[in-house]
């Protein structure tokens, strides 16, 4: 049942979003998050949801994937709109046990999901056409600078990169540890939440203790093939920027001038 | 013929304590005055139960662990020389047992490429590398999968792969099949006997399989930190009670030919190590009617 669990949904493809370099796309991603809050009004929204659906539609990803990504945080979305609604001053347009609805608190929680919405799908768009190891990668070459100051920016790597790579054998692992402590009689699906609570303790110690075994072998393995650091290393792929990144952070470096130029007042949509 | 790994009455033991100056106490010695050879070029397999100290011995030959006593070359480069560490670890690989604690990336290329990425190996240069080892182990087409997608076998295929990629004169390989099933250990075994025959890629194998031992050129048997025998698997094998004595087993083949030996067969002969030649001298018995 556990191995069900996608970490770090990627779907592999060949579009420009797929091909572009990680870096730029992180970028972009940021500013796209940048223009989603800096927009103040509905028609200042506008552009970032414009530039989201380019993207999109240059993905070549399929629709129902917004969908797939937008189901964990409706919680979130409607707990926010909910005190958004209830909670913010202004004029009062109904009235309910006291709790006045106004039409500042339906304007701010409109745009406020409209916001989260905008956020997570353009957030989940970079991981859909990114590969972990690549948007690793990207971050590596990224924090580079800082490590003259001293922040471990390789190390960081590094530990990414081990994780993303045990993710799915230590969850065949945990697969087979609660299946043992089941064929012994351990209750792992029923009693209370204290109760399961405590079932989970033969399940964690076990693994806990062939996952310091595993690292120290890994370390050797590591040893073994010259690891010494992050000092005088190469990258089987270079990650290499090309003119259509630039282009892409030059677009959407427009879109933000174009939300900013509307929360000005000088562009009237 | 030169030597690639040379061990000069080595001794090591662990102990409680690790401050220098005082006298170690708690002592385990895994190895006194231990002294082999291993010529360029061969495949040799070190055979020994559980606690003689044949997974210590192999971590000796790339400076994992150095000896407290006498002289190890590797590459004709003293271990303990701290400086040329990764110098001798570029030319000693080392194989383990488990595949999946010996995988470093989610990406089997990534995985080939990780010790040329730590020895600064230039990118185009890096990808013919990585191409060639995998090739060699013939996990090309999988270069892009994950490893938690391929069998055991293929995992410690690729594990291989990313000690060949580092072209390295000599492969210590501690019993890398152990944790496979048949079909794995026929594909590691076909692997590394090619790299043997093909790239002239020193081989020593740790196993504690009588079949692999027995495709080997020469068979060190060890029990107690000591060196019993060392010979070619035919002489080894032929010391069927030596062996048992120190809890071994011998091939099927030699097996039955010590069995009918003892029951008198004077054409019996326990050199026999593969199932051809024994199912040939069966023939030879059986149509010539020799009896006791």
């Amino acid at each position: 049942m556990l191995k069900d669990i996608t970490i770090g949904q990627y779907f592999p493809g060949n579009s420009l979003l797929h091909t572009m370099d990680a870096r730029f796309k992180i970028i972009v991603t940021a500013i796209f998050i940048v223009m989603i809050f800096a927009a103040d009004s509905f028609s200042a929204l506008l552009p970032p949801l414009i530039f989201f659906i380019l993207a999109f539609a240059l993905s070549g990803l399929p629709v129902k994937l917004i969908a797939r990504s937008m189901k964990p945080i409706i919680p979130v979305l409607v707990f926010t709109s909910v005190l958004n609604v209830f909670f913010v001053d202004g004029k009062a347009l109904v009235s309910i046990f006291g709790i006045n609805i106004t039409d500042e608190g339906l304007i701010i929680s409109g745009m406020m999901v409209l916001r989260l919405i905008a956020l997570i799908c353009g957030s989940s768009l970079l991981t859909y056409t990114t590969s972990p190891i690549i948007l690793t990668d990207a971050i590596e070459k990224m924090l580079k600078p800082l490590s003259k100051i001293g922040f471990p920016a390789h190390e960081l790597a590094m530990m990414m990169t081990i994780a993303l790579r045990f993710i799915p054998t230590l969850i065949e692992e945990t697969d087979k540890i609660m299946s043992a402590q089941k064929a012994r009689g351990a209750e792992l699906d029923s009693g209370t939440l204290v109760q399961r609570a405590k079932a989970l303790v033969p399940i964690l110690i076990p693994l806990f203790v062939s996952s310091f075994r595993r690292a120290e072998e890994l370390a050797l393995a590591m040893e073994c093939r010259c690891y010494h650091g992050g000092e005088g290393r190469t990258k089987l792929r270079e990650p290499v920027s090309g003119g259509k990144d630039y282009a892409a952070l030059g677009v959407t470096l427009l879109f933000l001038c174009a939300v900013l130029l509307i929360n000005m007042g000088k562009v009237v949509i | 013929m030169d030597n690639i790994i040379k061990a000069d009455n080595i001794s090591f033991y662990y102990s409680d304590i690790q401050d220098e100056d005082k006298p170690a106490e708690n002592k385990i010695q895994i190895f006194d005055g231990l002294s082999l050879e291993i010529a360029k070029g061969s495949f040799t397999v070190i055979l020994g139960h559980n606690g003689c100290g044949k997974s210590t011995l192999a971590k000796h030959m790339n400076a994992i662990l150095l000896p407290c006593g006498g002289k190890m070359y590797a590459a004709g480069i003293d271990t303990a020389d701290e400086e040329r560490i990764f110098e001798i670890r570029e030319h000693i690989g080392m194989v383990f047992q488990n595949p999946d604690n010996q995988i470093v990336a989610s990406v089997v290329e990534e995985d080939a490429a990780f010790a040329l990425e730590n020895m600064g190996v230039p990118p185009e240069e890096m990808r013919q590398r990585v191409d060639d080892a995998l090739k060699a182990v013939g996990m090309y087409e999988y270069r892009e999968h994950s490893p938690s997608q391929l069998s055991g076998g293929q995992k410690q295929r690729v594990a291989i792969a990313g000690i060949i990629a580092m072209q390295p004169d000599c492969i210590v390989l501690d019993e890398p099949t152990a944790m496979l099933d048949p079909v794995g250990r026929r594909e590691v075994m076909k692997t590394v006997k090619r790299l043997n025959r093909e790239k002239g890629v020193t081989i020593v194998l740790i196993t504690h399989y009588m079949d692999e031992a027995a495709q080997a050129e020469r068979v060190v048997v060890m029990d107690g930190g000591r060196i019993i025998l060392d010979d070619t698997p035919c002489e080894v094998f032929s010391h069927v009670d030596r062996l048992r004595e120190v809890g071994l087993d011998v091939p099927q083949s030699t097996q039955l030919m010590y069995i009918m030996k003892q029951n008198g067969y004077k054409s019996a002969d326990t050199h026999i190590i593969n199932e051809e030649e024994c199912a040939d001298l069966l023939y030879d018995i059986l149509t010539k009617g020799e009896q006791k």
